[in-house]
């Protein structure tokens, strides 16, 4: 069987909060909507423990569909998705900057 | 319009207190993820890029002003204000909360409205020409059958659970402008050449996608009393036999292609003719009593001629280029049916806002005997306008950015939510549709073009429909970055034709020049009269593959 293949690091973990369908990102502790205080995995140990983490919350029903992102990290140290997708995902439509976390938090 | 019966009220209510007590149970834990995702999913639930979208029903396409309204007081009190106008003419709201949509549904079912079968593996929102009703080339309205259809279809119980989706189109006129060759079964109304008997032709097999395939016919004439129980024997044969051990060939369009259309066919008729026909007689009356419902409106006997709409247009340019390009021919002396588009220069094609809803709402009521059709153009029609009322419209629509006269250019794009909405998209498909519309925004430059549409999409999926565009885009990832590739040829008409690869795909900032030199073909080799699709098939892929090879080969 081949090996599961593991993202490169660092990354975050990013998932959808099951009620109101926003993005959230796992923060140091608990979930947040803003990607500038998401939790930053920099060793596949660290990315485990946010995985275990996120496993724990969707058998909560308080998130569904969590994965990894892999992630760069800018001057401001604030995590920058390495594919253009999740970099979407992260700020919002980009056709409409008022609306989702770019127009949230003010990127 | 349909106004719905007993029946009809009961089974959406059920349906909003059905998935109210679903969510409730997701929330609180007692349905899994997996159990639940399929039940949202059938209620036009699904989890996007960025939040939950909610996709309505717009049955055929028709609204009222009441729904109209309704729709726009849910974007201002559960979304951002606005709606995206889909090209299956539904409604979608790409921001509402779970929390929130059994209240949502509930607002819908106060007009009549629902998201039931707007997803998930069953027969979907039937949708139909937009000019039913009051087309000039009309041969019957396909509304009563589109609604008879709507009927039988909803909460069938044999055909919840299919193996995919499964989409019906119905046109009453000979020119298509339902895409019927592009669906699982398309329904076209005919006259027997011999009898006079008005009955069905039906296509099969149809369907864009990974997969792009031509409806084949399945049946020349149905009689109208057959027409139920003869979807019921496909479904039923697509039901047992379709695939269902990989997704992307468990369309109908793969089981017809792999058998073909005559083994196929023989096996319908072998169950058509074990369906007991008895079950389906009642139904005539069913389809009397949803036809008077759809009974032309007593129109007034107007002179051929709007004398006010002239000398309006004499004085106004814009307005006359909106009577030349939004205006279509209606069945009634007098009469017009009004197109507004909703692709205004640089806007995101399909978009609305809940103010522009209650714009066309007020217009609709006022002047369209209270009703306005979804197109899968993605733009609004007002069905019944005397061109009198022609001159007042416009100024109306001009204060609210939706005069924009456009309809069939090259400026009246369609695309899907692509990459900024969708989660299935692989790249964007919006920001390229502003570009496109910017470029070409000299309206002098888009009626010399003339005729000619650019239909996009952010995956293969192709919700934009990108195989039947004249000029089609579809957006991919190539390299780690969004990549697009151009067709031409394309047509959705009843001269239907899948597009021919141009070459590779390009950045998005070489498209507008590329889609240039395809277009100095055309405006250098066209012979007088001669549209984009009618030159393109005289000339062949030739020409238009050397001029674009220019571009491709400067970018790779």
């Amino acid at each position: 069987m081949a090996a599961v293949k593991r993202p490169h690091m660092p990354v975050m973990l990013v998932a959808n909060d099951l009620l109101e369908g926003d993005v959230v990102f796992a923060a140091t502790e608990g979930w947040t909507r803003d990607p500038r205080e998401a939790c930053i995995a920099r060793d596949d140990s660290h990315a485990q423990a946010l995985e275990s983490f996120a496993a724990d919350e969707f058998r909560l029903a308080r998130i569904v569909d969590p994965y990894l992102v892999e992630v760069t990290l800018n001057a401001k140290g604030h995590p920058v998705p390495r594919h253009y997708r999740e970099v979407l995902r992260m700020l919002g439509p980009s056709n409409r900057l008022d609306l989702g976390k770019q127009a949230d938090f003010k990127f | 319009m349909y106004a719905y019966d007993q029946f009809d009220e009961r089974l959406v209510r059920e349906r909003v207190a059905q998935f109210a007590s679903q969510v409730e149970r997701r929330l609180d834990g007692s349905l899994s993820d997996e159990e639940f995702r399929p039940l949202r999913l059938k209620n036009g639930l699904y989890l996007q890029l960025h939040a939950y979208m909610l996709r309505i029903a717009i049955p055929y396409g028709t609204l009222s002003a009441r729904q109209l309204r309704q729709l726009a007081h849910i974007a201002d009190v559960y979304d951002r204000g606005y709606g995206h106008f889909t090209t299956r003419q539904n409604l979608q709201f790409n921001w509402p909360k779970l929390k929130d949509v059994p209240a949502i549904l509930g607002l819908l079912a106060d007009v009549e409205m629902h998201c039931i079968q707007t997803s998930g593996n069953c027969i979907r929102n039937v949708t139909a020409d937009h000019f039913a009703g009051v087309a000039h080339d009309e041969i019957e309205d396909p509304r009563p059958s589109a609604e008879w259809i709507r009927q039988w279809s909803t909460l069938h119980p044999e055909f919840d659970w299919l193996g995919r989706k499964f989409k019906i189109a119905v046109s009453g006129a000979p020119h298509d402008r339902a895409v019927l060759k592009a669906h699982d079964i398309g329904v076209q109304i005919l006259r027997d050449p011999v009898t006079q008997q008005i009955g069905y032709q039906l296509l099969v097999g149809g369907g864009l996608g990974r997969t792009p395939m031509e409806g084949k016919i399945l049946r020349e004439f149905l009689p109208r009393e057959e027409l139920l129980g003869y979807l019921e024997a496909v479904l039923r044969i697509y039901n047992l036999e379709g695939r269902r051990d990989n997704k992307y060939k468990a369309r109908i369009k793969i089981l017809t292609h792999e058998i073909g259309i005559k083994a196929f066919r023989a096996k319908v008729e072998e169950e058509f003719a074990r369906i007991d026909s008895t079950n389906f007689g009642a139904d005539l009356e069913e389809f009397s009593r949803i036809a008077a419902q759809f009974a032309p409106p007593a129109y007034d006997n107007l002179p051929d001629v709007s004398r006010k709409l002239e000398v309006a247009q004499a004085g106004d340019e814009e307005l006359a280029r909106f009577v030349e390009h939004n205006l279509y021919r209606h069945k009634r002396k007098g009469y017009t049916a009004v197109t507004i588009s909703l692709k205004a220069i640089g806007q995101a094609p399909g978009d609305a806002t809940s103010l522009q809803m209650r714009v066309i709402a007020d217009l609709a009521e006022k002047y369209s005997l209270n009703e306005a059709r979804v197109t899968h153009m993605q733009n609004i029609v007002l069905p019944d306008v005397r061109l009198d009322d022609v001159p007042e419209i416009f100024a109306v629509l001009r204060e609210n950015d939706l005069a924009t006269a456009n309809v069939g250019l090259i400026t009246d794009i369609l695309c899907c939510p692509g990459l900024d909405y969708c989660a299935l998209a692989t790249a964007r498909s919006i920001p390229l549709a502003q570009t496109l519309s910017r470029h070409f925004a000299d309206p002098i430059k888009q009626k010399e073009i003339g005729e000619l549409s650019i239909k996009m999409s952010g995956c293969i999926n192709a919700c934009g429909h990108h195989h039947v565009g004249n000029i089609g885009i579809l957006g991919l990832e190539k390299k780690g970055a969004e990549s697009y590739q151009i067709t031409i040829g394309g047509d959705a008409s009843e001269n239907f034709a899948l597009g021919e690869l141009l070459g590779p795909g390009l950045p998005e900032q070489n498209v507008p020049e590329a889609i240039d030199k395809v277009l100095g073909v055309y405006l250098a080799l066209r012979q007088p009269g001669e549209s984009f699709i009618e030159a393109y098939r005289r000339l062949g892929l030739a020409p238009f593959k050397a001029a674009f090879k220019e571009v491709a080969d400067a970018v790779a």
